[in-house]
């Protein structure tokens, strides 16, 4: 089975790194799986996409993604159905925002699935940057197992220092617990 | 046999390729999206990881004539490169295969300026065609990593000894993470040997390499590198064969995919053919008969290899990433297409159709486009068609 994932963020915020976390998180569970950028000039706070196509077979289409599975929101000011355009009826929305609930249902409408955090608190009290990648990462696993969670603390430890590694698995085990799914 | 299958971006794979061949010199001059190579590389040896020169130049013109030194006193060469880097190498890929030297260089292809654009087509590998270089294009990272390897047993075997260039796609295989086999050295090793060459520089046998060829000897040194491109057919597919009875994973000049009953035949090369034959599984599947050639091997250009896959085809479509304006092919995939056909006696429908430049998306709905078109020229000879070539995804 085929599923596609579409990260938005802005520059800064990590979206490409939680793409190759997870597609990392995959291949170590035998899964075939791309990560890919939307391939911006690297700036600060610009607008970030990158993708994720993850499936137990070879995978060969390397165009962006369309029509998303899951799409993943980095940054609470692009919470909108304007990022989600694409996203398959019944399709997944996991945001990074301090609203809740019923709140988010009124913006995002009837037509998808919804998960939040607010992850840019957990990076604040952990890292004090609003780095919010492997909390995200994290949101995503808990919403939609489309990998385990130890597969992605594994993908962690390979790609960072093992100060960095600590920090963000503290990060990576409270956002998995406060995730929330409607 | 340690082989194990690891997330490696693009451009990692070919850098654990370089590592894998024990590569004695590199030469290391930064230019997006290929830079990931020679900073992976610039770890292995920090680690120790890896022993060989790393030769910090500062253009790409010294890094390529640093490696052509260095493969002229005997060692075993990598450097890497993109776009306006490989222009300025320009003029010393001709001495390096004139000189039948043996340099390994990766392409993680990006788009000409101006205007500047850091991002994938082919005009950058495509402006090297005509430099006798043997040239490979990947369709992923797995291949990146292969071709690299088998680049440095073609290139040294003493029936070619000539450079070889491997080409993936920048971002769309450079930048992509994805798993990839890695061979670890010994294997490679074993596979490709490093050999004992008989004209090398050294100063207890001096020889001269690289002068100056009067009006009497310069045509047959040109000659002599035509020879040794054409024999470097054979010598390609004995590596090839020889890597899949090592390693399983068999490449050949060119791949067919659904070509025996095929009405149209898509001609691609590099990271599109991959979504190409996702749309062409997915045309397959609504009846239509469309099939899939990849061009693997650039240079020598697989002309038997290529024919048998379309000799059967109504309409032709060559997929090209490249613009070559003012030329009477337009595309230069199609140029050696369309004159593969011609010499054959082949008269269908040969289109083209150029895609993606500076890093424009190429998807499967482009494919079906791109079929569409060329199903109207069905029962056609190439005579009727007006206007060979078109833009495929740009602004009218």
């Amino acid at each position: 089975m085929l599923t596609e994932v579409r990260w938005h963020g802005r520059g800064g915020q990590g979206a490409v790194t939680a793409a190759e976390l997870t597609a990392y998180a995959s291949i170590v569970r035998g899964l075939y799986a791309l990560a890919f950028p939307e391939f911006g000039a690297e700036r600060r706070g610009a607008p970030v996409t990158a993708y994720n196509r993850i499936s137990d077979r070879v995978i060969y289409d390397r165009s962006p993604v369309e029509r998303p599975d899951i799409v993943v929101i980095l940054d609470p000011s692009m919470v909108n159905l304007e990022t989600v355009r694409g996203l398959k009826e019944g399709g997944f929305i996991i945001a990074n925002t301090a609203k809740k609930g019923q709140e988010l249902r009124a913006i995002l409408g009837e037509r998808y699935r919804i998960a939040y955090l607010n992850a840019t608190a957990i990076a604040m009290e952990v890292f004090r940057l609003p780095i919010v990648n492997t909390a995200m990462v994290a949101a995503l696993v808990a919403a939609t197992k489309v990998v385990d969670l130890d597969a992605v603390l594994e993908a962690v430890r390979a790609r960072f220092s093992a100060r960095l590694a600590s920090l963000n698995e503290q990060v990576i085990r409270r956002a998995y617990e406060l995730t929330e799914v409607m | 046999m340690g082989r194990k299958v690891i997330p490696l971006s693009g451009n990692h794979a070919v850098a654990y390729a370089a590592k894998a061949v024990d590569v004695d010199v590199i030469a290391a001059y930064p230019i997006t999206p290929q830079t990931a190579v020679v900073e992976k590389l610039a770890e292995f040896v920090a680690n120790g990881e890896l022993d060989a020169e790393f030769i910090h130049v500062e253009s790409e013109h010294s890094a390529l004539s640093a490696v052509v030194g260095a493969s002229a006193a005997g060692a075993r060469v990598f450097t890497a490169t993109s776009a306006q880097g490989l222009l300025l190498m320009y003029e010393i890929m001709h001495i390096a295969s004139t000189m039948r030297l043996p340099v390994v260089m990766s392409i993680a292809t990006r788009a000409i300026s101006a205007p500047i654009n850091i991002w994938c087509d082919h005009s950058d590998f495509m402006a090297a065609s005509d430099t006798g270089w043997v040239m490979f294009m990947a369709l992923n990272a797995q291949e990146a990593h292969d071709l690299t390897v088998a680049a440095y047993r073609i290139a040294e075997d003493p029936e070619v000894e000539l450079p070889v260039a491997v080409g993936y796609d920048g971002f769309w295989l450079s930048h992509t993470v994805e798993p990839v086999e890695v061979l670890d050295t010994d294997e490679a090793l074993k596979y490709a040997p490093k050999r004992y060459r008989r004209y090398v520089l050294d100063p207890e046998r001096p020889i001269t390499m690289g002068p100056l060829a009067s009006p009497d000897w310069y045509f047959e040194f040109r000659v002599q590198l035509h020879e040794a491109v054409e024999k470097s057919r054979e010598v390609i597919l004995r590596a090839f064969d020889e890597f899949g009875r090592s390693f399983g994973r068999t490449y050949r000049p060119v791949d067919g995919y659904y070509t025996e009953d095929a009405t149209v035949v898509l001609i691609s090369m590099g990271s599109a053919s991959g979504t190409a034959l996702a749309y062409v599984e997915e045309a397959r599947r609504s009846g239509v008969k469309v099939g899939l050639v990849n061009v693997r091997q650039f240079r020598p250009f697989p002309e038997e290899e290529l024919y048998k896959h379309v000799e059967r085809a109504g309409v032709v479509a060559v997929v090209d990433r490249a613009i070559n304006s003012g030329s009477a092919f337009v595309g230069p995939l199609y140029s050696d297409v369309a004159l593969t056909f011609f010499k054959r006696g082949f008269d269908i429908p040969v289109l083209d159709f150029v895609v993606g430049l500076g890093g424009r998306a190429v998807t499967r709905r482009d494919f079906d486009e791109i079929t569409r078109r060329s199903l109207a020229y069905l029962g056609k000879r190439m005579r009727d068609v007006k206007q060979h070539y078109a833009f495929i995804g740009v602004r009218e």
